[in-house]
């Protein structure tokens, strides 16, 4: 195939929905849907705010296989609210994580995958999206001892707030170019420390500091791949394939000396490349 | 001297030991006691000097987030072979994340997971981990330090409030008043501000009332060391995870839906 018959091959995973991408991901035929839409499981909380609901409140759990092993998929849906953990897709994050280290401590095993795709806390959710995503990170830190938990952030979203924690306590982070990784949004930096501090309009600049492939060559995030579903899916089973490796928020020394070497006043993203990059 | 610290400086110093030796930066460890066994104790205060220009203030910044991790896997390394672990208390106060362009840049998002991380791992190698909020516990920074405890217990006084979003950005991005957002507050829970409302959402082992939080009386501070100690005890007691935030009256009222989520896909776990 030449590069032009390659590229018409490809099946674009950020156009997919969330429940579109866990069932490319999963092997063929093996995508079964747990507290679908038909469960009608909704947030109770926007209705009282004149929020209309969504049947998943935003948040796909699919169980199925990856490689022939068992696994669960957590895919969260950006068309909703804009990926924002509200109460019950939180909560529907945290159980299937939790559910998947009862697999190991009954003895079996399971691959779990989240698809990040998320603003962060859904603001009219407030305290509730926030406890609910300290208990996906405590189900993260617990799971990843006995498996890896791989991360993928597709973009157009990308993956901020207390969710950015979520995916930096992975195990393996996959991104595409097209994806941002960041603890707080452009938007919001730009309003509480105004404009000289960040341009939020300015995408070049944005995309050069978190984007895919800035995260990915100084070593904040593990994988770059194309917007390509096949290539994601060998990504993620290459990641089980390797198994646990050491996590990178247990390597504290390592990037209190990596911080020790930036020098506040003259910081870029190429800077930042030639100091802490991996290739 | 004294009227120029944190709250969070200043309940550091009542509830620890004084420093062996001269302190500095963004993060506080010290030890101390409780219930007559040995405690860590552990603050993040403000840092007028920090080289971060974002993160001098009582916020959880890049140097912050690593050093709260490298000080909370001291206390995990220190007590490997221990039978008893030591108790770890999060004395929390911080406003914020830091927002910067070098922060997102240097990945704050890892740090904040870093002390995650430490927190969580300490809870499961079965230390007591005990959050104990004394001013504002705020979004990404609560998440970081505090939110992986064991127990979280609350003084219920004016200045303490957990939230995902300062009042004046939740009004500006929802587009209301900060009057609005308050009576929002009164009837939508999880959106108040108060310490009051957080207790009902079943996540606090105990709310603390009474306590005067900038000039506590040594009763004061006796009455909060007691429940710390309580805290303690009851997570001994307890499961190395945070399912006790799901089983009291509180959390069974207004987290049903938490609850009923997890109810049903156990269900349809196995088909």
């Amino acid at each position: 195939m030449n590069a032009h018959d390659t590229f018409l091959a490809r099946q674009s995973f950020i156009e997919l929905t969330a429940r579109e991408r866990a069932r490319t991901l999963l092997d063929p035929g093996t995508f079964r849907e747990l507290l679908g839409p038909f469960d009608h499981l909704e947030s109770p909380w926007l209705a009282m705010q004149d929020i209309v609901c969504q049947a998943d409140d935003g948040a796909v759990i699919a169980r199925g296989t990856l490689d022939g092993e068992p696994a669960v998929i957590a895919a969260i849906e950006p068309a909703f609210q804009g990926g924002s953990i509200g109460e019950v897709s939180g909560a529907k994050i945290a159980a299937a994580l939790e559910l998947a280290l009862s697999e190991f401590e009954a003895g079996r095993a399971i691959r779990p995958v989240v698809l990040f795709e998320t603003g962060g806390v859904r603001l009219q959710e407030a305290n509730l999206g926030l406890a609910a995503i300290a208990e996906i990170q405590a189900a993260i830190v617990a799971l990843r001892q006995h498996v890896p938990v791989v991360g993928v952030i597709g973009g157009m979203v990308g993956c901020f707030g207390g969710m950015s924690l979520a995916a930096a306590l992975c195990t393996d982070l996959v991104m595409t170019r097209q994806a941002r990784l960041g603890m707080n949004g452009p938007e919001v930096i730009e309003q509480e420390a105004g404009i000289e501090e960040l341009d939020s309009g300015d995408r070049r600049l944005i995309w050069s500091m978190i984007g895919g492939d800035e995260r990915v060559a100084v070593g904040l995030a593990d994988t770059l791949v194309e917007d390509d579903t096949d290539q994601v899916r060998e990504t993620v089973l290459g990641a089980f394939r390797r198994g646990v490796q050491k996590h990178r928020t247990e390597d504290v020394d390592g990037f209190i000396a990596r911080l020790a070497q930036v020098n506040p006043d003259a910081i870029d993203p190429d800077t930042l490349r030639t100091l802490w990059g991996t290739s | 001297m004294t009227d120029t610290l944190s709250r969070g400086a200043r309940w550091l110093d009542a509830l620890s030991s004084a420093p062996t030796q001269t302190e500095s930066g963004p993060v506080r460890a010290r030890d101390g006691q409780l219930g007559g066994a040995r405690a860590s104790f552990f603050a993040v205060v403000p840092d007028p000097q920090n080289r971060f220009p974002r993160a001098t203030d009582n916020v959880v910044g890049l140097e912050q987030g690593w050093l709260l991790a490298r000080a909370v896997r001291a206390v995990i390394d220190a007590d490997r072979a221990a039978d008893a672990k030591r108790p770890i208390v999060a004395v929390v106060d911080v406003k914020s994340q830091a927002y910067g362009r070098r922060e997102e840049l240097l990945g704050v998002h890892l740090a904040c997971a870093a002390a995650v991380d430490a927190y969580a791992s300490a809870r499961l190698a079965g230390h007591p981990v005990i959050a104990l909020i004394v001013g504002p516990a705020m979004s990404g920074a609560y998440l970081a330090h505090g939110y992986q405890a064991n127990r979280i217990v609350a003084l219920d006084a004016p200045g303490t409030a957990v939230h995902a979003m300062g009042k004046e950005a939740a009004a500006r991005v929802t587009r209301r008043s900060v009057e609005s957002l308050d009576a929002l507050g009164d009837t939508v829970l999880p959106m108040s501000y108060k310490m009051s409302a957080y207790a009902k959402l079943g996540l606090l082992h105990e709310l603390i009332e009474g306590v005067d939080a900038d000039a506590p009386s040594s009763a004061d501070i006796e009455r909060v060391k007691a429940s710390l100690a309580a805290a303690v005890e009851d997570a001994r007691n307890g499961p190395r995870d945070l399912s006790s935030r799901l089983t009291s009256a509180d959390a069974q009222r207004t987290r049903a839906a938490s609850i009923e989520v997890r109810r049903r896909m156990r269900e349809q776990w196995s088909a």
